[in-house]
């Protein structure tokens, strides 16, 4: 495919990405402080969240699988993926996380269950639509050509 | 320790459990000319600020398992050799009582995360201009 093509393709997912409600302006800050000293600091902090993510996770999986619920280590849990995704820019992620904090402090299982379950598919989600954008990229930039700015 | 005069490339040491915000905080430090060092919680702070005199500014999260942002800023404030050193509190929780706490304790300043270029570039301002 031409690198136009591959140009424009860029620009209407990554529109459509916004549009979506899956990442916010945090993300263009993050775009905007990538340059040639640090070209490949975006990838390298999303990195770190999909770790971050992942890990935290497993852990709410396991801690709500308890018999007796640790609430104050739930909200731990959750207080630090909201942290991360806001500080990415993964908006849909961050706002579960909202409901899920308000679900732990009330104590409420079910809820917090609930949310559990929408976090991993808004992370999910997420991810792959992020790991579709710096392929995107990736090609562009084997074709000889840069990455538009938005 | 005293702060930097004018026109000086500040070291700044940035604290935070979450590897994802050392990340961020270090690059939009870095994008201001600063050097910058990370560690991940409190205590390796005070082991590093123990070893490395020339910090030059502290920018700390606030919420950190095992000690907090704010009992940070205490030790700071609270040591002979280390109370000159300007603090900066970063949180994603907007809490009035807090941010008066952690000013009445002595810290410079107050950033709500997600921290952005301009809050780090007028907080270094300040602090490259006392």
């Amino acid at each position: 495919m031409e690198v136009v093509q591959l140009q424009g393709r860029l620009i209407e997912f990554t529109s459509s990405l916004f549009r979506e409600g899956f990442l916010d302006d945090q993300y263009t800050q993050l775009q905007q402080l990538q340059d040639e000293s640090n070209p490949d600091f975006v990838v390298e902090v999303v990195s770190l969240f999909f770790e971050d993510s992942e890990r935290l996770l497993n852990d709410l999986t396991t801690t709500l699988g308890q018999q007796i619920v640790d609430f104050k280590k739930i909200d731990a849990h959750v207080h630090q993926l909201k942290g991360s995704s806001a500080s990415i820019g993964a908006q849909r992620v961050k706002n579960v996380c909202v409901a899920f904090r308000n679900f732990c402090e009330e104590g409420n299982r079910e809820g917090c269950l609930t949310c559990l379950q929408q976090v991993k598919h808004e992370y999910y989600l997420v991810k792959n639509k992020l790991e579709t954008l710096f392929k995107l990229e990736q090609q562009i930039l084997q074709a000889g050509g840069s990455i538009p700015l938005m | 320790m005293a702060p930097p005069t004018g026109g000086d490339r500040m070291h700044v040491l940035a604290v935070d459990d979450s590897s994802v915000d050392r990340a961020v905080i270090a690059t939009l430090l870095r994008s201001s000319e600063h050097r910058v060092t990370t560690v991940d919680s409190g205590k390796r702070a005070l082991e590093l600020l123990d070893l490395e005199p020339n910090v030059n500014m502290i920018i700390t999260d606030y919420w950190m398992p095992e000690m907090t942002g704010y009992e940070l800023l205490k030790k700071v404030k609270g040591s002979t050799e280390l109370k000159e050193i300007p603090v900066v509190i970063m949180s994603s929780e907007n809490i009035p009582t807090r941010i008066t706490k952690c000013l009445e304790e002595g810290a410079e300043d107050f950033l709500l995360k997600p921290v952005r270029s301009s809050d780090v570039q007028r907080v270094c301002s300040r602090m490259m201009m006392r």
